[in-house]
């Protein structure tokens, strides 16, 4: 489903990411672990498709298509999300609003018709209750005021909506207890499915408890350095990232 | 001939035909006339002016008293009514009253006509005791006194509240040439009464007009006033507001300012606290484009101690459009305790966009707390990454954001159907069209 094959990208003349090779195949699971400042959400971010790093080298295939020179919008409307590290705090607009918005735009791209108004309340009812949404949470303005929980849990809310192909999880984990935890790991568990594929950033191997990974990698100095199974997970919960950074040195 | 030049030889013709029963309003004219011959238009060299230029409006050869009365019919000005709320109407067509289409009162609270104000006896004590009281005495101020005679007049007397807010509608259709209006209102809110204004000025056609209003507002004590100025006027229409406010213990008093239209509109706007404990709101939302020009000069005169004043204004220039905030906040020495914020947040949606924002903070008393800031911005990029990611394109995620810039300024708003109005009008400037639960 996504293939990154070689990817260099900078943010300004500074490169953060120095060749990510990564394939990931619809039903799977992979995580991508690593210490502070190794890359990890740069690489969510430029496969998502922000447009304040460069792409020098390599490619991002998606459905063996290449989506580098795509807009995020576009990129959305292929099947492509990204739950954020730090949700966007947008005042003045609802969270009903905003997903109706996201949705019938996404419908608007692949030609469809906006959904009927029933059908959106349902949809929106249907899958607020999955995530434990209040109602009265759903007519706030969007990420305005809300708990670090709040946030993650209306992110992961817009995945279901949305229903992409590839979820990008950022740091999906970090400002949660242990129930926000819970509730959004089940929700993105509930939404996995053989046609779909999901992709956990993490810095922790907590959030793994939760969701399982078919695969784990080692993101660390622009690069990815080790691949494992979920045990890998374990061991580096165990022993921090310090053997893999001298392992990697000593290779160089 | 210039304008100016046109005013004053007409005023003994105006005089002869208006002259009124009332000789004190008399006596301010032929006083104003004088002051406006002596202080004239206000050019660029005023500081007070220095961003606006009304030299292009004052350049058209003005029909000054347009004779011919046109007859609008309800049907086609429907929509620039909030029609679906019961409401009183003043409503005026080139600055006659139009009967047709207003619904006027004098059970316990008088929403009539200025006209009958000056003219009749038995609104003499209430015109002498406030009219004129407030407005300055110079320039474009003196001009409208010397011509006032027709506007609205609303009286709302001790412990009465007007249940329907007060739609004041001023059409203009300046079918034969330019026009210039002047209308004069007068609202006087009596202890602990309550009212809701709306007021709105509207061209009917391209052709040129010039509209210098002035309006009085008097909020005695613990009275409780919301104003709402909705300027969405064709590519035609000037506007000056000028509008003075007397606020005496404990009232409250809202004003909230819409400008999404018209060729140029310049607000005048203060606010003098003559009691103690007295809140002022201030706030708008200006969205403009191509080649208009919207000024906010605003003035909070903090003169008695344990007073607030909020601003919050708010705008989105697009195009060649210029936008000017001048806010002044004066704390008198006597106004201990005072609590005055000011904010002015802008837009500029492409590089020929202006803004001139200009806060004035003059300060005498010692315990304040005085607030003011002034942003002038792109959009946020991490917030148009985010609307991206969910699918929604760069064009629709930019109108989402600045909608979303613009509307919260309307939480404050207290009649429904007006704030549903305003968002739909926000979101058809602003090219959103997305399926909103307005």
């Amino acid at each position: 489903m996504l293939k990154i094959e070689n990817l260099h990208a900078r943010v300004g003349d500074k490169f953060i990411l120095k060749g990510i090779d990564l394939e990931i195949n619809a039903g799977e699971v992979h995580a991508i672990m690593g210490p502070n400042g190794s890359g990890k959400s740069t690489l969510a971010s430029v496969v998502a498709g922000k447009e304040e790093y460069e792409i020098r080298q390599g490619q991002i295939l998606f459905e063996n298509e290449d989506i580098s020179e795509l807009s995020a919008d576009e990129r959305a409307h292929k099947g492509l999300f990204l739950s954020f590290q730090y949700p966007v705090e947008i005042p003045g607009v609802t969270v009903t609003n905003f997903v109706k918005t996201a949705l019938n735009e996404t419908r608007k791209a692949k030609g469809q018709t906006d959904m009927p108004a029933n059908k959106m309340l349902k949809l929106i009812r249907e899958k607020s209750e999955m995530l434990e949404i209040d109602r009265k949470f759903l007519s706030r303005s969007l990420n305005e005021g809300f708990s670090g929980g709040e946030k993650k849990r209306n992110e992961i809310f817009q995945m279901a909506i949305l229903e992409p192909k590839l979820a990008i999880l950022d740091e999906t984990d970090s400002g949660l207890d242990i129930d926000a935890l819970r509730i959004v790991a089940n929700g993105v568990n509930k939404l996995r499915s053989k046609d779909n594929a999901t992709l956990v950033i993490t810095h922790y191997q907590r959030l793994l408890d939760y969701i399982v990974p078919d695969f784990v990698h080692v993101l660390y100095d622009g690069k990815i350095v080790k691949s494992g199974g979920k045990e890998l997970a374990f061991e580096l919960e165990e022993k921090g990232y310090d053997w893999i950074k001298k392992e990697v040195n000593q290779k160089a | 001939m210039e304008l100016k030049e046109k005013l004053l030889s007409s005023y003994i013709a105006f005089e002869n035909q208006n002259s009124v029963v009332n000789s004190f309003v008399n006596e301010l004219r032929g006083e104003a006339i004088k002051n406006f011959e002596a202080t004239g238009f206000p050019s660029k060299k005023n500081e007070n002016w220095k961003y606006t230029s009304l030299k292009k409006v004052l350049n058209e050869d003005f029909s000054l008293f347009p004779e011919s009365e046109h007859t609008i019919e309800y049907r086609d000005v429907q929509p620039y009514f909030i029609h679906d709320i019961d409401t009183y109407k003043i409503v005026f067509i080139d600055g006659k009253y139009a009967s047709h289409l207003s619904q006027t009162t004098h059970e316990g609270i008088d929403v009539c006509l200025m006209s009958s104000a000056l003219t009749q006896t038995k609104y003499r004590a209430v015109i002498e005791n406030y009219f004129s009281k407030i407005a300055p005495k110079d320039n474009l101020a003196a001009l409208n006194t010397a011509f006032c005679n027709e506007g609205a007049y609303i009286h709302i007397k001790k412990n009465k509240v007007s249940k329907r807010p007060i739609q004041i509608i001023h059409f203009s259709t300046a079918k034969e040439s330019a026009l210039l209006l002047q209308p004069r209102n007068l609202i006087v809110v009596d202890e602990n009464a309550h009212v809701q204004v709306i007021e709105r000025h509207q061209s009917l056609t391209e052709n040129p007009t010039l509209t210098n209003s002035v309006t009085e507002i008097f909020a005695n004590k613990r009275a409780n006033i919301d104003y709402y100025k909705i300027q969405n006027d064709k590519s035609g229409a000037s506007l000056i507001d000028n509008t003075f406010i007397d606020q005496q213990q404990e009232s409250n008093v809202a004003v909230h300012t819409f400008s999404f239209g018209g060729k140029l509109t310049r607000n005048n706007l203060n606010f003098h606290q003559n009691g103690e404990r007295v809140e002022s709101i201030l706030k708008g939302v200006s969205i403009i484009g191509q080649k208009q020009h919207i000024d906010h000069n605003t003035l909070v005169h903090h003169i008695a101690p344990n007073c607030e004043s909020h601003q919050d204004y708010k705008g989105i220039f697009s195009d060649s459009a210029v936008g000017v905030f001048n806010g002044k906040v004066v704390v008198e020495k006597e106004a201990q305790k005072t609590n005055a914020f000011q904010a002015n947040n802008n837009l500029l949606v492409n590089d020929k966009a202006t803004i001139n924002t200009k806060p004035q903070l003059e300060i005498f008393a010692d315990d304040v707390k005085c607030s003011h800031g002034c942003t002038i911005g792109q959009l946020d990029e991490n917030a148009m990454f985010y609307l991206q990611t969910r699918g929604i394109p760069q064009k629709e995620a930019k109108a989402l954001l600045m909608y979303a810039f613009a509307n919260n300024v309307l939480e404050s708003v207290k009649i429904p159907q007006l704030k549903k109005r305003i968002n739909k009008i926000i979101a058809e400037k602003l090219g959103v069209n997305i399926g909103f639960d307005l």
